[in-house]
């Protein structure tokens, strides 16, 4: 059995392994497992290939290390709370990585250098087939897109740029144009990519797909990151997808086709929790155009119920059922472990407690979950959606920390809502309702709020993390 | 017949991978996503095969070779260690109280 072989199978054992990894990673209880699992499959594979015939290795180490140092000092001190932007710049590098060795190949089979690889399987034959070369194209096209999509996906998510979708006029036909040159450049490059004009329209459409990047994710606004970032994670699967194709090989495919499918199914979830469809997260710009969408119904006046700390508290020491409804504000506040500290503080006092968690509450999918789990809140706690709603009238208080579209009554009364069908927790329907926020803006999705009009909601105005901090305190005193 | 292999493979995998994902509840999320992003780090395979095999000599192909190792690295690494930090925290509350 020759050394070639052994990589093969070994590719095929790591590919096995991805998949269980991925199976474990679906349940609390193995999911650590699971996660070890796949990690060894990587290993795996990297080894099978680094034992790969004829190998060259000093450029390899510099490049490890490089990336490896990288990594690992930035998987160590991320905050949870930051969690969003850093699995956006996770993604971007994955897809720059796919994009680079598509150029690479390329590069070495344009300029004769070395036995490239790409088309491996089809050496006998005579180099690669146009199957290969489409994928060298595909494969710059989408990690291209991947790269910069998620470069302004971070920047959107860190902070570092407006959070407000980005339009102008003639955007279509400028992202049409777009399109039709990165159909001809392809066309032309597939069909003769030795020609020197094949040369200069490949580099035209690396170009063109970083452009691209950022075109379709300018348009998409904070509130809609969910879904962005979990269609980036899908294209940058996909880009090792095509990666794979370009070098005819098996584990790179089989990966690279999982993660794309998981972006996938995680892109559908998040859509249908906000009861849009993708077409219209990715086009419409929403939450714009504040005009267009405010107008509608008139909007619910009336006034506002302001509640002090001391008050709020005086009522939470009263109640015998207690929610918390958090929001993307209890990220930005950081508020999460002192509203474990209230939440505990509760059930001394009799209370029962649970976190209500929308399904696109937060800047990612399961992002309050996460922060609620560094903060150390029970698992038994956290409910979903689709169960509190039905028991939701059997609650004392609901706190709402932060979140403001996922608890729109809007969406479910108001048919002319922009956010209207939107499934969302019904805290107006508890007995009382607290509401934490920083003032009376509206949410992302510019629409007024109703429940902050209702007869039985109080506002907490303040900084979610002192506002906490304040009534535990009142706790604390009493 | 090896690409229609490979095309079947493709195929093959994405139902797979619909199959698995399915199933994945919404508060592992975050974990399966960061998770499934250091899989995508496979594409270091196809890096290392880059920037290793044949003499490198040739500025560019090490540079693209170099940064393209480097790229997936992050991925590989950061991926599981942060996603390993995560899931831990998902642990302890179970064992904890």
């Amino acid at each position: 059995m020759d050394i070639n072989t052994i990589t093969i199978l070994a590719y095929m054992v790591s590919a096995v392994l991805f998949i269980f990894g991925l199976k474990m990673l679906s349940k609390a209880t193995t999911a650590v497992r699971g996660n070890l699992v796949s990690s060894l499959g990587m290993l795996i594979a990297i080894v099978a290939t680094l034992i790969h015939a004829g190998m060259d290795y000093q450029w390899i180490i510099v490049g490890v290390l490089i990336g490896g140092i990288v990594g690992t000092v930035a998987a160590l001190r991320v905050p949870m709370t930051s969690m969003p932007e850093f699995v956006a710049l996770f993604n971007g590098t994955g897809g720059l990585a796919s994009m680079l060795v598509g150029w690479s190949e390329y590069y070495h089979f344009y300029h004769k250098i070395g036995p490239y690889t790409v088309g491996t399987a089809g050496i006998d034959a005579g180099g690669p087939n146009v199957v290969n070369i489409i994928a060298i194209y595909l494969a710059v096209l989408i990690g291209g897109v991947t790269f910069t999509g998620s470069c302004i996906a971070y920047a959107k998510l860190a902070g570092k740029m407006n959070t407000k979708p980005i339009l102008f006029s003639g955007q279509q036909v400028v992202n049409g144009l777009i399109l039709v040159a990165v159909i001809v450049c392809g066309a032309v490059f597939i069909y003769d990519p030795e020609a020197s004009l094949a040369q200069l329209l490949f580099y035209v459409a690396v170009v063109v797909s970083l452009v691209l990047g950022v075109m379709v994710t300018i348009p998409i606004g904070g509130a809609d990151m969910p879904v962005v970032i979990s269609l980036l994670n899908s294209y940058s699967g996909l880009a090792a997808c095509a990666a794979g194709f370009v070098i005819d090989n098996t584990v790179l495919i089989v990966s690279g086709s999982l993660v794309g499918a998981s972006g996938i199914v995680l892109t559908t979830i998040m859509c249908k929790a906000m009861n849009r469809s993708l077409a219209n997260v990715l086009f419409s710009g929403f939450g714009s155009s504040e005009g267009a969408t405010g107008a509608g119904g008139g909007g619910p006046q009336g006034e506002a119920k302001a509640i002090s700390a001391e008050d709020a508290y005086y009522v939470l020491e009263a109640a015998s059922s207690v929610v918390f409804v958090p929001g993307y504000g209890m990220a930005v506040a950081q508020a999460q472990h002192v509203v474990r500290e209230l939440g505990e503080l509760l059930e001394e006092n009799g209370a029962e407690v649970k976190y209500a968690v929308h399904p696109v509450a937060g800047r990612m999918p399961g992002h309050m979950n996460v922060l609620l789990a560094e903060a150390n809140v029970p698992y038994e706690q956290l409910v979903e959606m689709d169960d509190i709603n039905p028991v939701i009238e059997s609650i004392d208080v609901a706190i709402v920390i932060g979140a403001n579209d996922v608890v729109n009554p809007a969406a479910r009364d108001d048919p002319d809502s922009a956010i209207a069908g939107m499934p969302i927790i019904n805290v107006d329907h508890a007995r009382s309702c607290f509401v934490l926020k920083r003032s009376m803006r509206s949410g992302f999705a510019g629409v007024e709020n109703p429940l902050f009009f209702k007869e039985n909601t109080r506002m907490l105005f303040g900084d979610a993390k002192e506002s906490i901090t304040a009534i535990v305190n009142e706790f604390k005193g009493a | 017949m090896e690409m229609l292999l490979l095309l079947f493979t493709f195929v093959l995998s994405i139902f797979l991978g619909f199959e698995l994902i399915s199933k994945v509840p919404s508060q592992l999320h975050t974990p399966l996503m960061s998770g499934s992003n250091a899989i995508s780090g496979i594409s270091i395979v196809g890096a290392l095969l880059a920037s290793g095999l044949g003499e490198p000599k040739d500025p560019i192909a090490i540079t693209l070779g170099v940064i393209a190792v480097a790229c997936a690295s992050i991925n590989v690494f950061g991926g599981y260690l942060v996603t390993h930090r995560m899931l831990e925290m998902f642990r302890h509350k179970e064992g904890g109280k």
